[in-house]
């Protein structure tokens, strides 16, 4: 009989990664691998200054230099729009001014594009970069966004007063109002999540080409959207037919939000090819994303908490000034409103909450997306003051969250921050399982025998929530959330007529191993060997539209639709194994790959079988279409949430102020693992990221908006010797959302850690009477904290 | 990441390369492991019009130890790291060398490239000073000798004229009785020093005799620390001696202060890593 009868479940196995071999030994086709004939190469010429006004650009030296193709301003591309905005504030007025392809009279950071150089090799075009004489009109800068919204500031763009993008709020003022005002117990902190740079290990770039015989445009991008980007470059910038642009996203060295957005490069280098005939390329080297390309976080908070003597939390208001950059990114209003307002609760149940939220323009690179993308920046918040208010009312910070969690029974669970309702949780066992690992019992007793010997520990404890697989998109693009599109997924399933299957995807992997994941699934489904699966992906011209990969979507989303893809293929099999079985089709079931008839296993035909008899064709059942081919456009009832608990424990060097991470606990509840190993290595990813941000990475701006961390010798991405070793542990809460009970693992580790280690931090500097510290926890920090610097 | 064009010469002796630094003059960088050189050269900070490659000159290469030590200019730390007798010997150095950047930098960097850049926050500059290394160099004039002391002369300057080409440097091996170590604050990006000390102590008789300590990182050069080396001469080296002569640390010298770290947390730092570093050397003195 067929190995099918015999084949275990491959789902939840953990298994290697398939896209390796390739990516690890070089042989990957990243962006800047694609070399076309005739590739003219970029450099732009940007600007020194945060704020200046243009004055003059002469163009003519560098022309005349040899091997110089062109020398393009924004002035000559005043027949393209500007870049779009695709997610505004919800319910508000939004100044969003976004960039131009080059900017045109100003500039409103450091990096702004003023002219493109185009030449027959990267080091003329570089060279000849720097003979292009650009005349500014220097402008005060302003670089905080405290600062820019004060009257007097530098202002940016005449249509955003006082350097406003929105004001925006979530939650029942009057109800924070009264819970503040009447509480026992009220704590308020100024918190700042600090401005993060994603740094993906390959920088973005586009490659245009445009074929004047068709009138149509190739683009390979860096890209976690390509079919986005096709849709936001045709209809928004160009004004052309979407079938005019094919958008292909290669291998993509890792994105963490950073290539969501759509880039003014796409535009010029499409303008440019059509322009000139050849295809164009431009690649960022690191200086340049440093500056340029979105950063992440960079919030401004006054956080109040307030509560009873007895632990109970019974009101929150928060104000934040969220930093956008120098122009309005693609998405960067719905990171601070809908992904971070709306879950400032996170796993708690808070009777009042209020948040109010004001964008605002600086002279920075723009600010978007970043892992987690407004969901840290809550959760930092919520699990800070948290820690705060317990230690306020002297109670176990375990403690405090065991008495304020959502209860099991209390799901689906509507936080009244204008989401949909939770879906499932059960937080306990999560913080049951991490307090019991890190030996909680006798902790204390350790800490206080330590302090005696001049040793200070500290236990940070950090229970989160997040949101991932955000839609259905009858609710986030409703009014009052403000994304401009739909956000379902989608998936076409061949099996062909060797039983071999090939998935075509609307999603696409950044680096997650979703080739992998996707395989597992489909293979399980339909009964076939992993082997025999294919996932194709990336190319808007092979696979059916899709919203892309970001906001741990790819499987709850994306995977899904393949699932229901699988569903379709498996129906039309079963119709045709009840002919070729000439049964009836209710008694055909459909099990491990095999159609058979119920009760006669021996009268089955596998799915390569039914894929033959579908593709041959000549015997099908009155009006059956030949093949098995199915697509699913997947459109979710509600986001899903998954949750856990990260605990840590540091030691401080009170002579120095270095922080010493002894040990890190992940349990994590993302569903059932479709891979345990991929879930594994992204919750460590995603917490070596958090962890960096609690202790290392910083963007760091100077007064005249140059950033001073612009390299990677002064902002400290971790290194694997700086990472501690990771205990993961999970449970398992399957989200009632979707058909494979999956929340999404991408974000949770980042999610989940900043204030894990930062609890941990100021735990540990409690007898110096430390309150609060701002991130990231440097050793100069936590000694000034010490020391009373 | 793209810089300027330059020409490209690559010498095979001492001889050649003098004669191509002569030729060429303020246009010329010497590249040695690059390690420094070309990140200025691709953010365009610095742009040679000629690169004289000394990396085919194999009399500069490697480490001879008979009564003193003896390491060529163009020696890697990689090289340094993994020689054991030169660790034995000169435990400090080594002790240095295995904080130099990573294992990728530590591959191609190499020792006379350090000395001759003269970054402010370069590990080997303190351990020069600490282990009193004797700095080879040789020029159309011939060949001399300057002693660590003399060689760091501001930020990024030393002694070195621009016609000359460090050769070797000459250190002595410690014996009985004499420690050294290094004790590093890296920034953890860089893995240059914020604070980085080497010591080296001699006791006799139960008392320090001799003291030399280097700081690196601090300031606009690495300097001695004459007052803290002073203050623990005569003593008996013991904990306390040592924390009431670390508090001299820093007293005669400038303190930088950046974004990595502030003036006075460097002051305070470094006053802390002199302690840590002689508290080791004395150590092992023992």
């Amino acid at each position: 009989m067929t190995a099918t009868e015999t084949r275990e479940r491959i789902v939840g196995r953990a298994i290697k990664r398939r896209e390796d071999p390739k990516l690890i030994t070089g042989q990957g086709n990243y962006l800047d691998d694609i070399k076309l004939p005739g590739m003219l190469h970029v450099a732009l010429v940007r600007s020194p200054y945060a704020h200046a006004n243009i004055t003059s650009i002469d163009v003519s030296r560098a022309l005349a230099m040899p091997g110089v193709v062109a020398v393009f301003t924004g002035a000559d591309m005043m027949d393209i729009n500007p870049m779009p905005a695709a997610w505004q504030a919800g319910g508000v007025k939004n100044n969003a001014v976004t960039p131009r392809a080059l900017a045109v009279g100003k500039v409103t950071l450091v990096g702004d594009p003023v002219a493109m150089v185009i030449a027959e090799d990267r080091y003329t075009a570089r060279d000849a970069a720097d003979a292009v004489d650009v005349e500014y009109e220097p402008l005060d800068a302003v670089v905080d966004a405290r600062k820019a919204v004060e009257p007097g500031a530098p202002q940016l763009h005449a249509t955003a007063p006082n350097n406003v993008v929105f004001e925006w709020e979530c939650g029942d003022q009057a109800a924070a109002d009264t819970a503040l005002a009447s509480a026992e117990v009220v704590v308020k902190e100024p918190i700042i999540n600090q401005r993060l740079i994603p740094t993906p290990m390959e920088t973005r770039g586009s490659v245009a080409r445009y074929d004047a015989a068709t009138g149509e445009f190739t683009v390979w991008m860096t890209s976690q959207a390509p079919h986005v980007h096709r849709l936001l470059l045709t209809a928004f910038v160009f004004g052309i037919p979407e079938h005019k642009l094919r958008c292909i996203a290669p291998n993509v060295g890792g994105g963490f939000g950073q290539k969501i957005f759509c880039y003014n490069d796409m535009a010029f280098t499409m303008w440019a090819s059509r322009k000139l005939g050849r295809p164009v390329k431009f690649v960022e080297d690191r200086s340049e994303n440093y500056k340029y390309s979105t950063h992440g976080r960079d919030h401004i908070s006054e956080a109040e908490i307030a509560g009873t003597r007895d632990g109970k939390i019974t009101g929150l208001r928060v104000k934040t000034w969220a930093n956008i950059g120098g122009y309005f990114s693609t998405i960067a209003a719905g990171i601070p409103t809908t992904l971070y307002g709306r879950i400032i609760n996170g796993v708690y149940k808070i009777p009042a909450v209020h948040v109010h939220v004001t964008g605002v323009y600086t002279n920075t690179a723009m600010v978007d997306a970043y892992r987690g993308a407004g969901r840290p920046e809550a959760s930092y918040l919520i699990e800070r003051m948290v820690d705060r208010f317990a230690a306020e009312i002297g109670m176990d910070p375990a403690e405090v969250r065991r008495k304020n969690f959502i209860q099991p029974h209390e799901f689906p669970y509507n936080n009244q921050l204008g989401l949909l309702p939770f879906d499932s949780g059960n937080y306990e066992p999560a913080l049951n399982k991490a307090l019991e690992t890190v030996g909680y019992g006798d902790f204390r007793a350790k800490q206080a025998e330590a302090r005696k010997q001049g040793r200070y520990l500290g236990l940070g404890i950090s229970t989160y929530v997040e949101i991932c697989g955000v839609a259905p998109s009858a609710w986030i693009g409703a009014n009052g959330q403000g994304w401009g599109a739909g956000l379902w997924e989608s998936a076409n399933i061949r099996v062909h007529l060797t039983g071999k299957v090939v998935v075509t995807t609307g999603s696409l992997p950044h680096g997650q191993g979703l080739e992998t994941t996707f395989a597992q699934v489909v293979a399980d489904e339909l009964g076939v060997n992993y082997d025999d699966v294919e996932i194709q992906w990336g190319d808007t011209l092979g696979t059916p539209f899709g919203y892309g990969t970001y906001g741990s979507r790819s499987l709850a989303v994306g995977g899904v639709a393949i699932k229901r893809s699988a569903d379709k293929i498996k129906a039309k099999a079963r119709k045709l194994a009840a002919h070729m079985l000439e049964a009836n089709e209710l008694d055909i079931v459909f099990e491990n790959g095999k159609a058979s008839v119920k009760g006669s296993p021996d009268k089955a035909k596998t799915i390569g079988e039914l894929a033959l008899a579908a593709s041959v064709a000549y015997d099908l059942p009155e009006g059956m279409e030949p093949f098995l081919d199915e697509t699913s456009y997947y459109d979710p009832p509600n986001c899903t949430f998954p949750f856990g608990t990260h605990i840590s424990v540091v030691e401080v060097d009170p002579e120095t102020g270095h922080v010493d991470l002894l040990r890190y606990i992940a349990v994590d509840d993302c569903g059932p693992q479709i891979n345990p190993l991929i879930v594994e290595g992204q919750i460590h990813g995603g917490i070596v990221q958090g962890i960096a941000q609690a202790l290392y990475e910083g963007a760091v701006y100077n007064d005249d908006g140059q950033l001073l961390s612009g390299t990677l010798m002064d902002y400290a991405v971790p290194t694997a010797a700086m990472s501690p070793h990771i205990e993961t542990d999970h449970t398992v809460t399957p989200s009632p959302v979707n058909p494979l009970g999956v929340k999404g693992a991408g974000e949770a580790g980042t999610i989940g850690s900043a204030q894990c280690v930062m609890n941990a931090v100021i735990d540990a500097l409690s007898p110096f009477g430390v309150k609060h510290l701002q991130m990231p926890a440097t050793p100069e920090r936590v000694w000034n904290a010490i020391h009373g610097g | 990441m793209i810089p300027s064009a330059f020409s490209y010469h690559a010498p095979t002796s001492v001889a050649e390369a003098l004669s191509l630094l002569q030729q060429h003059g303020d246009e010329a960088k010497i590249l040695a492991g690059g390690h420094s050189l070309l990140p200025a050269m691709k953010l365009r900070l610095a742009s040679p019009g000629v690169l004289i490659d000394i990396n085919q000159i194999a009399e500069l290469r490697g480490v001879v130890i008979n009564g003193n030590v003896n390491i060529g200019a163009l020696t890697t730390w990689s090289a340094i790291e993994t020689d054991g007798e030169l660790a034995s010997v000169c435990p400090a150095l080594a002790e240095a060398v295995a904080l130099i950047g990573d294992i990728q930098v530590r591959n191609r960097g190499t020792i006379g490239g350090s000395l001759a850049h003269a970054d402010p926050a370069a590990d080997a500059p303190a351990v020069m000073l600490a282990l009193n290394a004797q700095i080879r160099v040789t020029g159309p004039g011939g060949t001399r000798t300057i002693a660590a002391d003399d060689f760091f002369t501001d930020m990024l300057s030393t002694a070195l004229e621009p016609d000359e080409l460090i050769t070797s440097i000459t250190l002595n091996k410690l014996g009985a009785g004499e420690g050294s170590a290094y004790s590093k604050f890296a920034h953890p990006a860089s893995r240059y020093a914020i604070v980085g000390v080497a010591a080296y102590v001699k006791l006799s008789g139960g008392k320090v005799s001799a003291c030399r300590i280097g700081v690196t990182g601090a300031g606009p050069k690495a300097v001695r620390q004459t007052a803290v080396e002073q203050a623990l001469i005569g003593s008996d080296g013991s904990a306390e001696a040592i924390a009431a002569a670390a508090a001299h640390a820093g007293e005669e010298m400038d303190i930088l202060g950046d974004i990595h770290a502030s003036e006075g947390y460097r002051r305070a730092m470094t006053k802390v890593y002199v302690k840590r570093a002689l508290t080791s050397a004395v150590a092992r003195a023992r």
